[in-house]
């Protein structure tokens, strides 16, 4: 496989509703903008990009089938080489994997991922069943299709497994809200208290209003090239930051739709298939493991996404990973709920499963230097979802996953201020990043991660 | 009495309007001052009636119509579903229908949906659980009944259930529901 760029993007304003514009023209601010930033006019680029991947999640919000070849049509790409991605709440992200696929299989030269989903053409409520139509519509959504209740259920087994609290799950919403402030592109920045959290109204116990994502009307796309794609750019004219910022390592996984048919695997068989390379290495680890199994935790079960894990040590062994925590600067997970950021931070490898609410809390997922009003035990180590994440920026699904490899691109660009116009969730000195992308109740999960060209950590 | 809330409701719907203001001449400046215009927004109503077949899961919808839980068993493993499932993930052999009616059962997970998709808003607030069921290896999706919604604990986690089934099948999944029992 040839090496791949990460080297522009664009993302447009997230917000509830965009009458103002179609889909086709709120998907061109972000790609205009990720043309505009390596200083090439419309014309230029159109001659030289090879083709695209379109990302959108539902034909139901839209009531529009095929609006992939609209956008493409819109943007004035027609002849060249496109197709849709869809994966859930994961399209994104896949998206952004398979334009790295078309790149590094030397299929093209330069591709751009662009999505989108316009999620304000229906009152919440049946935006809400659109999206629980994403759940088995003969044995689970007829139950009560609801994917606030499905996570809120897999929540409540870790909390029952594991001691997680909704404390824990608040300060996931604190910080992301708090950390959105600073991103002119995020839909719902605020500045809330743990106790706002909790007293937000109850959309499925426990969680509140605050612990879960807003439907939002957005787009994004990223453009992705090779060497000589590089090369055909900067020879028109294209002005490319260095270092630049290389993808080097793509990883997915996937589970059962219906989240009651996941297997509950026994301690040998998570250890062998399962448990990160740092998990292996540690007797300490293998022992609490151990212990968890003899009190009756199995793998996955519903308390875990094991589509998260799988795609994680993916990931990372193409990398070349060993300890996340330690060899990653930041990362943009898929906030959908709270008690996902926690359940994600096990899947990931950020800290042993079980303890995902402790690391919540403890301050090592939070940005320095700003105030979160919270008394935290450390300090940050790896920032989470820098940005805000889906709980704060919003989630118009088809973007979501090409809105998190916009952000890690300016974050390895040291660009922020540039986009942000603010520079306070610029990680410093950041040399490599994660971007993760989930799919309804973790059927599939994408992880991407994006580094500085030939710069060791 | 209790407040009124602070803002009234939103919904859709409205009156019938056939004309917009436009300009009346389309000279030059009237055309450039229509890219400031406020975007046209319009219902469009959609409703379609589906013909749905459960294929080679229906004789578990059968089954509930006859007061009866069935699962899927794989014959070599005995590895068990509680869901209808025609073929096993892990020797991708057909399954075997089994009866697991009067099986012991207890909550496994919970949650108490204050809001949800527009079908089941009228349901508010109602429990959805998926329960552990003796000698099945997965879990079942069902609603829960006979508990304070607004009293939920991870105590619940654990209880005893037993299923109940609708005297009038509706052929859904919700034709099962369970409920706490003493043992």
């Amino acid at each position: 496989m040839r090496p791949v760029y990460a080297i522009s993007g664009g993302v447009s304003k997230f917000a509830k509703a965009r009458p103002d514009k179609t889909f086709q023209a709120i998907v061109k601010e972000a790609y205009d903008y990720a043309i505009q930033d390596i200083g090439l006019d419309f014309p230029t680029f159109t001659r030289l990009v090879d083709g695209s991947v379109a990302s959108y999640f539902s034909d139901h919000f839209t009531r529009q089938l095929m609006a992939g070849i609209m956008v493409q049509d819109y943007l004035g790409l027609c002849p060249k080489p496109s197709h849709r991605v869809e994966g859930g709440g994961a399209t994104g992200g896949l998206c952004f994997q398979e334009a790295w696929k078309s790149v590094a299989s030397g299929h093209m030269d330069i591709c751009v991922a662009y999505g989108f989903e316009t999620m304000s053409h229906v009152e919440t409520w049946k935006g809400n069943e659109f999206i629980a139509l994403a759940s088995d519509i003969s044995v689970d959504y007829p139950v009560g299709g609801f994917y606030s209740g499905y996570y809120a259920m897999m929540v409540t087994r870790h909390m029952k497994e594991f001691g997680t609290t909704v404390e824990q799950m608040a300060h996931v919403s604190v910080k992301n809200h708090l950390n959105a402030y600073h991103n002119p592109y995020a839909q719902k920045p605020n500045r809330y208290t743990i106790q706002d959290v909790r007293n937000a109204p109850m959309v499925a116990w426990p969680l509140t209003r605050l612990d879960i994502c807003v439907m939002s009307d957005g787009a994004a796309a990223s453009i992705l090239v090779s060497e000589d794609g590089l090369r055909k750019l900067e020879a028109s004219g294209a002005v490319i930051p260095r270092p630049l910022v290389r993808v080097t390592g793509i990883g997915c996984g996937t589970d059962a739709m219906r989240m009651a048919d996941r297997p509950h695997f026994d301690y040998d068989y998570f250890m062998e298939n399962y448990a990160t390379t740092v998990e292996k290495n540690s007797d300490d680890t293998r022992t609490y493991y151990k212990e968890l199994w003899e009190h009756g935790t199995r793998y996955p079960g519903v308390h875990s996404f094991r589509a998260g894990r799988a795609a994680g040590n993916m990931a990372y062994k193409h990398a070349g990973i060993q300890d996340p925590l330690e060899e990653l600067d930041f990362i943009e997970l898929h906030d959908a709920y709270t008690s996902s950021e926690i359940q994600t931070y096990e899947d990931m490898g950020l800290c042993r499963y079980g303890e995902g609410g402790e690391f919540a809390e403890s301050g090592k997922a939070f940005m320095p230097g700003i105030d979160y009003g919270l008394k935290l035990k450390n300090q940050p180590t790896l920032p989470v979802n820098p940005s805000g994440g889906l709980i704060a920026c919003g989630h118009p699904v088809g973007a979501t996953g090409l809105m998190q490899a916009v952000f890690a691109t300016w974050q390895l660009q040291n660009t922020i201020k540039k986009h942000f116009g603010d520079d306070t969730l610029q990680v410093k000195n950041a040399k490599r990043g994660a971007i993760h992308s989930h799919a309804g109740t973790g059927t599939y999960v994408s992880i991407s991660v994006l580094e500085h060209e030939g710069q060791e950590k | 009495m209790a407040k009124l809330p602070e803002r009234r409701e939103e919904n859709l719907g409205g009156y019938i309007v056939h004309g917009v203001p436009f300009p009346i001449n389309t000279d030059e400046e009237s055309l450039a001052f229509l890219k400031k215009m406020a975007p046209i927004q319009i219902e469009q109503p959609y409703q379609i009636t589906y013909l749905h077949s459960y294929g080679q899961d229906s004789p578990w919808f059968a089954g509930l119509a006859n007061k009866k839980l069935l699962a899927s068993q794989d014959g070599g493993s005995g590895y068990t579903y509680a869901n209808p499932r025609g073929h096993d993930m892990f020797s991708g052999q057909e399954t075997n229908w089994i009866d697991i009616t009067d099986r012991p059962a207890k909550v496994h997970a919970f949650t108490v949906c204050h809001f949800g998709s527009e079908e089941f808003l009228p349901d508010t607030p109602f429990v959805l659980a998926l329960v552990e069921i003796e000698g099945v290896n997965t879990l079942m999706l069902t609603r829960l009944m006979g508990l304070d919604p607004l009293a939920a604990t991870l105590d619940w986690i654990g209880m005893n259930v037993r299923p109940h089934f609708l005297r009038n099948s509706k052929f859904k999944p919700t034709d099962v529901y369970f409920s706490p029992s003493e043992s």
